[in-house]
């Protein structure tokens, strides 16, 4: 790792002031993302600003019947609360479908959100990677494609967002809260926080420089049936290879969103009013335009025959 | 270089100067020579630098010493003693629950902490009904361990003494 200064500071202004006066500054959280990356010195900050001490660890309700998460939850703390357990199923199977316990137990919400891909070439720091290093080329196109994107790539990069937990959040409309330096917040809509890779694969969230996420906030439960089925190479432990959260409605309508297939959790909206005809409509309009490679064509049946047991899983 | 202050296994320790680059995994290690946490692969993947962090289980292999000023670490070591072993400890032993015994301490530290997850009802990937407390059963102690690996592949011995301790049938 590279040397770096260290702070604590007690307050979201402050934090958010402490990184954007120094441009090699980031926050950290529980660290199980940055820390991985700073050994690989793939991420080099100079300061790390600890976000510990700033009280973002309660879940409360809203005035509108939904929740606010502070951005320092856990992972664990999330998927443990009842109200998540009652109302938002799919965001407790999703986060309890990652990574292990003690990760878990350590993962934030914001850190979960923010975690970068696990594209073999961005960890190989003697290959070519346009995200880890702007302008040097993509090393998995043309190379081993198996983990990587099949829609909403670009001609600079094929990776995925590996999060489960972002993909619920999608399907369940979450607002993403922030705060900068001189105290102005907003709420950023979950659908337009990540960003698709186009020429600018570095650039991968909404999130200005120095920008603290304070609370992650979910509209009031929208019933249904809460399903999170996730396909991966082990039982448990693993990235999804292709994962689907799906809310269904007793009446076969509902939402679906799909992770491990493209640069960020993948919804579409039109998709959904193919539920009642059934996953292979749902999976055509989710993908169309869809460019895999040959490694990862395999992902497209693979969607339709998970979102084809999502739906029977509600029916169950 | 920073100042920490911790208390570790029940000890309150001060280490003077300590580089901000230091995991908590290292300084349990190199500066206060409590060897018995082991690094497997410094990547969150193997769980064998698992310790108790104000109770609750943590990969120390991606934490930095630093973030832990205040806290209460317990490692193996400050689970039982040679003379005195904890009832986890005893039973891997009965069990044979490790081969190398280079996975042992994280795969202790974590069974503990598995048994009271399940207690406080923390649900599992494998719990069917969100709505009531996870069932105790071989399904929920296999999934909740999957992030501790035995190259020795001493699983089956593992679940048997955890099962052993908390009064169920594997
Ligand atoms: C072996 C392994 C297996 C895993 N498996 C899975 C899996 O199957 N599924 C899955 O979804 N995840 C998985 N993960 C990833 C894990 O979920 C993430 O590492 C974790 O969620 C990151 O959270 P953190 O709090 O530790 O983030 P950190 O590492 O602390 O931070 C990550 C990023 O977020 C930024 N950040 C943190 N907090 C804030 C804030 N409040 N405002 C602005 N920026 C902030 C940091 O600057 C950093 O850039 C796995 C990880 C490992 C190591
Ligand atoms: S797909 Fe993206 S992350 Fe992977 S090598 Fe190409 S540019 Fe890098
Ligand atoms: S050494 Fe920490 S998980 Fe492997
Ligand atoms: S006993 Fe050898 S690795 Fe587990």
């Amino acid at each position: 790792m590279k040397p770096f200064t260290y702070e604590r500071p007690t307050t979201p202004a402050a934090a958010a002031a402490a990184v954007t006066r120094r441009p090699d500054a980031k926050f950290i959280a529980g660290g199980t993302n940055l820390l991985d990356l700073m050994k690989l010195q793939i991420e080099t900050p100079g300061h790390l600003v600890d976000v510990q001490d700033l009280r973002l660890d309660t879940i409360e309700a809203t005035d509108d019947g939904g929740l606010r998460i502070g951005a320092r939850v856990t992972n664990t703390a999330l998927a443990s609360d009842p109200r998540v357990r009652r109302d938002y199923g799919v965001l407790a199977r999703a986060i309890l479908a990652g990574a292990s316990g003690q990760l878990r137990n350590k993962a934030t919400t914001a850190g979960n959100l923010l975690q970068r891909t696990r594209c073999p070439y961005f960890y190989d720091t003697y290959q070519p990677c346009n995200k880890r290093q702007p302008g040097s080329g993509c090393a998995a196109i043309g190379g081993y494609g198996r983990p990587l994107a099949v829609i909403g790539g670009s001609d600079a990069c094929i990776a995925t967002h590996p999060s489960d937990m972002a993909v619920a959040l999608r399907l369940l409309d979450a607002r993403v809260e922030t705060v900068t330096a001189d105290g102005t917040t907003r709420a950023i809509p979950i659908a337009d926080f990540h960003r698709l890779p186009g020429d600018t694969p570095h650039v991968e969230t909404a999130l200005a420089r120095g920008e603290l996420i304070t609370a992650v906030t979910l509209p009031k439960p929208l019933g249904g049936t809460h399903v999170y089925r996730k396909v991966r190479d082990r039982a448990s432990y693993a990235f999804a290879l292709v994962s689907v959260a799906a809310v269904i409605r007793p009446d076969g309508t509902g939402r679906v969103a799909l992770g491990g297939v493209a640069p960020k959790p993948w919804r579409a909206e039109a998709a959904e009013a193919e539920l009642p005809s059934g996953a292979k409509a749902v999976a055509d309009a989710l993908l169309a335009g869809a460019r895999p490679t040959a490694d990862n064509a395999f992902k497209l049946p693979l969607v339709e025959r998970t979102i084809a047991a999502a739906i029977s899983d509600a029916r169950e | 270089m920073m100042k920490l202050s911790f208390e570790v296994n029940g000890t309150p320790c001060d280490l003077a100067e300590i580089d901000t680059r230091t995991t908590l995994l290292d300084a349990l290690r190199e500066h206060l020579r409590l060897t018995g946490t082991k690094k497997g692969c410094d990547h969150g993947q193997c769980g064998a630098c698992t310790v108790l962090v104000n109770g609750t289980r943590i990969n120390s292999c991606l934490s930095l010493a630093v973030q832990h000023h205040g806290d209460r670490i317990t490692t193996i070591e400050g689970l039982g003693t040679p003379g005195a072993l904890h009832p986890m400890q005893a039973a891997f032993v009965r069990h044979d629950g490790y081969q190398c015994g280079y996975c042992t301490p994280g795969q202790i530290c974590s069974a503990v902490a598995v048994l009271a997850e399940i207690e406080a009802g923390v649900p599992s990937h494998v719990t069917a009904d969100l709505g009531a407390a996870p069932p105790l059963t071989n399904l929920e102690i296999r999934e909740r361990m999957s992030g501790n690996i035995c190259r020795c592949g001493a699983y089956s011995n593992i679940v048997d003494a955890m099962a052993e301790v908390a009064g169920v049938k594997a």
